[in-house]
């Protein structure tokens, strides 16, 4: 697979395999050792922060953003988002509030990254 | 009328105003006073609620919110104090700020001020496209504050004009959401934003980017129905029977940060007609002595580390100003964005101050290869070679007090030009 | 009297809640007569009222003897005196027709003896330098211009909802949403209007609806009106650039327009435009390439400087409602009894306004109606002074009487939240979000909304009583928003901004 490297603005077009079989993988267009593990982990198993908001209840603002503590599977966003829009959660939210400590199985947590009070006291 | 007295003023509490702020006051500043227009603290920094912000200040990857938050308690630690809801009307060069509050008008008379304004979206009016004026049609940043904060979604089958920043955040955003994304036009044969916002917001969740494209007409009486997108040739000029039409209930845009210099103007401070943002040196400081400025009210940049670095030089002279006055400075050397460089800031360079001064560049043209010469005189000072430089990444190049003392007394200028070893494009 | 439902039984239907309609209506409202105002759209003043030049003429380009001169001179006679009225700011600041080469200065002269004979008053020719010393940024190819110091500045929308709305304070009553399918007659006498909302029985309707008043009479059998809209395209520039004319700057005339003005607006913008096209569909309001290319163009060889004020803050197009005739058709129906037209209303018919309004009082007591003074008028319109307009010491004052008078949701146009909330209550309270931005201004700056629109939906859903999600931008179908995220339980009225 051809993967175009984030890690520095050089933003190399790396091309990535793994030989049929197995073995090491083969790697080309990678200028520095980064963008090789860079270019390996896209291949073996991408991974990505996932960010969204949860509904909130009786709150100043009806979501509060989220995001999970770790990087998850690419392949579990769907299954995260999922969850997240089913997730609604009661004023007074707190940033740093653990909302789930397993989102969907990925053994990461998702967290609250601000704070939402409740509604009618803190705000005109 | 409410009359305060304070060391520094920062107007706005975004990334900027806030770590201005905090700054002024770790340099000794005994009074800080933020003054802010909406309701919170954090500015835009509350919207962006994707990761990315913070890899260098906090050695974190952290969403803006999070950024955000540990901006607010640091100030909060060091009292600064903080006038939200306070919409400033006005700066005199003499430094009294007026601002409008729910208790009424409030001026601070201030011993130095830094503005934080930050910058505003180009809209649709700006670019004249044609057509019809349905609902459906956004600013990328307004979209994300109506789906971050707000809990709204814009609409459901969404094309994006621009593919700055700002709009390839949103394209992942709603295709999480649920809308569907059908793509992010851009008018330019490369992309607007970073890479790394092409390959995971655009590349990750297969929407296309179409370059050299823009949209060229809007349809439908009520709710936006279509949008006319077609193929640009050289100048960017849209080439005639190249359009087609794209159905779409919702059309995004993201084609360009203005900084938000309304009350700049209105003190009298030059602006770079480059930037959009006032003249400023190496200190941050405007034409205007004792009036600092720093973040995207300067120079739209790509990285709030970057609006950091720059807010904490604002404050930690803001503050030695109103506690010393004015630097003794014998000579500031002008730079002169040359070839491929579209700008470059700050503007004025004095040997005094910081050790190493971080020029930040932006190119006209992607260039690789490329050999950044830093001139004046007709001697270099500084050469640095970087393999690839693109107009939305933001090019940092430092600069030593040796250097700049070393350009001879009868010359004022320093030049700034980016050569290509290799092939442009 | 017409009998039946006495809440859909009136003296007086006015078809449309333009300026036109909205004028007649308050001019009704001074005496003890039942009347409906009927308004199509969600709101008043949408249609041509929201898109013109915003100019009071001083009257010199028509015809004498037209009615469009006499009503012009008239109507605009009438401006200061109804702008203080109704709280809605209005500047005299007078209006030069520019000569841009020594061939068009004879043009000038013929004006001038147009403009003495329509009765206008204080017109003068001035020479280039005086002219270049009144407005710097002329090009520098004038010669000479025709000044007319009674040609005024308003924004007509504000002008239109605010006399509908003293109108309906001083009893007429208001119908918005409300389409007139037809007039329903009784032999050849008006009985009645049939509506998107029913049947309004009068005994007098007055048509003023716009580039659709030819269809409203031939409803009612009346075939002698014709209309064909006539599109204007414009361009408004940045309020930095307010200095590049001070006065209403137009070019010599045209034979179908008063050509590509360059004019100051009332809250500070420059406005350049309009084009002049004949079209046929009455609701094309698009704009185009072409056409806004030439709005530059016209404007620049008046005011060169045009070019450097670009980019523009925003476009629209309005149509002209251009009758068969050219002029005005202000009169009783030829064929039915009780139909009174007031038709054709294409530009000068914002300055005409008032005095139109008058006309068509005069036609009805000629019909027939009895007009007996209404005790309870009042002419004055009750206002808070808006927030951009006042002096800090003003803002002071209203911030410490009620706090979000001081608190700012739109920053381009220095709109409070006080403003916004009024604007959503009282006796015309606006029920869309153009609504919103037309009474207050908010979203019509430099950032086209922006900043305030994610801000202000919150306060009008929480106003209005509806969800965020089913507010409109201005007609029914014109939804903002996709939706609520996490749309299964949504069921808030949004954050207290």
């Amino acid at each position: 697979m051809d993967v175009t490297c984030i890690i520095c603005p050089n933003s190399c077009r790396i091309s990535v395999s793994r030989p049929e079989g197995g073995g090491a993988p083969v790697i080309r267009g990678a200028e520095c050792s980064k963008g090789i593990s860079y270019a390996i982990e896209e291949l073996d198993n991408p991974v990505r922060v996932l960010t969204s908001t949860v509904r909130v209840e009786g709150g100043t603002h009806r979501v509060v953003p989220v995001r999970t503590t770790s990087p998850i599977p690419k392949a579990k966003i769907g299954d995260c988002m999922k969850y997240i829009d089913s997730l609604a959660v009661s004023a007074p939210v707190a940033a740093g509030d653990v909302l789930s400590g397993d989102i969907a199985g990925t053994g990461v947590g998702m967290v609250a990254t601000w704070t939402v009070q409740k509604r009618g006291r803190e705000r005109e | 009328m409410k009359t305060m007295e304070f060391d520094v003023a920062v107007i706005g509490g975004g990334p900027a105003g806030l770590s201005a702020a905090c700054a002024a006051r770790e340099a000794g500043a005994s009074s800080v006073v933020i003054l802010e227009r909406d309701t919170e603290l954090g500015g835009i920094l509350r919207q962006c609620v994707h990761t990315g912000f913070g890899l260098r200040v906090f050695r974190e990857d952290l969403t803006g919110p999070e950024f955000a938050e540990r901006l607010v308690k640091r100030a909060g630690e060091l009292n600064v104090a903080v006038e939200a809801g306070s919409f400033v009307l006005s700066v005199t060069p003499d430094r009294r700020v007026r601002a409008s509050s729910k208790r009424g008008i409030l001026e601070v008379a201030a011993g130095a001020v830094v503005l934080c304004m930050g910058c505003r979206e180009r809209t649709r009016g700006s670019l004249a496209i044609p057509g019809s004026r349905p609902a459906g049609i956004w600013t990328a940043g307004a979209a994300q504050r109506l789906i971050n904060v707000e809990g709204y979604l814009p609409g459901k089958r969404v094309l994006i004009a621009g593919s700055g920043d700002v709009g390839l955040i949103m394209a992942r955003r709603l295709a999480l959401e649920g809308a569907e994304v059908l793509g992010v036009v851009e008018i330019a044969p490369y992309p607007g934003g970073l890479i790394r916002n092409v390959v995971q917001c655009l590349e990750d969740y297969g929407i296309p980017l179409l370059l050299s494209h823009a949209v060229t007409a809007i349809g439908g009486a009520r709710r936006l129905e279509w949008v006319e997108v077609s193929e640009v040739g050289p100048g960017m000029k849209p080439i005639p029977g190249t359009g087609r039409i794209v159905e779409c209930d919702t059309l995004l845009l993201s084609v360009g940060l203005i900084p938000e210099n309304e009350l700049s103007r209105a003190v009298g401070i030059p602006l770079d007609p480059r930037t959009g943002g006032p003249i400023v040196t190496n200190f941050m400081e405007t034409t205007v002595r004792g009036i600092f400025a720093s973040g995207n009210v300067v120079h739209v940049n790509d990285l709030v580390d970057n609006v950091s670095d720059e807010a904490r030089i604002a404050g930690e002279e803001a503050a030695a100003f109103a506690k010393y006055g004015p630097r003794a400075v014998v000579r500031f050397l002008e730079v002169i964005p040359g070839e491929r460089v579209r700008s470059v800031v700050p503007q004025r360079l004095a040997a005094a101050g910081q050790d190493t001064i971080t020029l930040d560049l932006r190119v006209t043209e992607p260039v690789e290869d490329a050999l950044i010469e830093v001139s004046a005189g007709g001697g270099r000072l500084a050469v640095y070679r970087r393999r690839r430089l693109r107009p939305g990444e933001m090019v940092r190049i430092p600069i030593t007090r040796a250097q700049i003392d070393s350009v001879p007394w009868d010359r004022n200028k320093v030049y700034v030009s980016i050569r290509s070893d290799g092939r442009v494009g | 009297m017409a009998r039946g439902d006495p809440d859909r039984t009136f003296d007086v239907v006015i078809v449309g809640g333009g300026i036109v309609g909205a004028m007649i209506a308050r001019e009704i409202s001074r005496y003890l007569v039942k009347t409906a105002l009927l308004e199509k759209e969600m709101d008043v003043a949408g249609g041509s009222t929201k898109a013109n030049s915003a100019i009071i003429h001083a009257g010199f380009d028509p015809e004498p003897g037209t009615l469009k001169a006499s009503l012009n001179v008239k109507g605009a006679a009438l401006y200061p005196g109804i702008a203080g009225e109704l709280g809605v700011e209005y500047t005299q600041s007078g209006s030069l027709v520019v000569a841009i080469g020594e061939e068009e200065a004879p043009v000038l002269e013929v004006l001038l003896e147009r403009g003495k004979r329509n009765g206008v008053a204080a017109l003068e020719i001035v020479g280039k330098d005086r002219l270049f010393r009144m407005e710097p940024g002329l090009s520098r190819a004038a010669v000479a211009a025709l000044f007319a110091p009674s040609a005024g500045i308003i924004c007509p929308f504000r002008l239109a909802i605010a006399a509908a709305e003293n109108a309906v304070c001083n009893g007429v009553r208001l119908f918005r949403d409300c389409a007139v399918t037809g007039v329903v007659l009784e032999g050849s006498r008006v009985k009645g209007v049939e509506t998107t909302r029913g049947f309004f029985a009068c005994d007098y309707v007055v048509n003023a609806a716009g580039v659709h008043a030819d269809e409203v009479a031939r409803s009612a059998g009346d075939d002698s009106i014709s209309i064909r809209p006539r599109r204007g395209q414009y361009h408004v520039l940045d309020k930095a650039h307010a200095g590049l004319v001070t006065r209403v700057v137009f070019p010599v005339p045209t034979k179908v327009s008063k050509g590509i003005v360059v004019t100051p607006t009332i809250d500070g913008n420059v406005l350049i435009g309009p084009t002049a096209e004949d079209i046929d569909d009455k609701e094309d309001t698009t704009t185009t390439e072409a056409g806004l290319a030439d709005v530059v163009t016209g404007a620049a060889r008046l005011v060169p400087g045009v070019v450097d004020a670009l980019p523009p803050i925003t476009q629209y197009s309005g149509l002209r409602a251009v009758e068969k005739s050219g002029d005005f058709v202000v009169a009783a129906s030829p064929v039915v009894s009780g139909l009174v037209n007031a038709a054709g209303i294409q530009s000068p018919g914002l300055s005409a306004a008032p005095a139109i309004a008058e006309m068509v009082l005069e036609i009805l007591r000629e019909q027939g109606l009895k007009t007996p003074p209404n005790p309870g008028f009042n002419p004055e319109r009750k206002t808070r002074r808006r927030f951009a307009v006042s002096s800090d010491a003003e803002r002071d004052i209203a911030a410490s009487a009620r706090a979000d008078c001081g608190h700012i949701v739109c920053r381009c146009e220095s709109v409070t939240r006080a403003e916004v909330v009024d604007a959503l209550r009282g006796p015309l309270g606006a029920v869309t979000l153009d609504g919103v931005k037309r009474r207050t201004r908010a979203g019509m700056g430099r950032c086209q909304g922006g900043f305030c629109t994610p801000r202000i939906i919150p306060i009008v859903a929480a106003e209005l009583g509806v969800r965020p999600e089913d507010l409109l931008k201005n007609e029914p179908g014109s939804r903002l928003l996709g939706g609520a995220t996490k749309a299964a339980g949504a069921r808030d009225g949004g954050s207290e901004a």
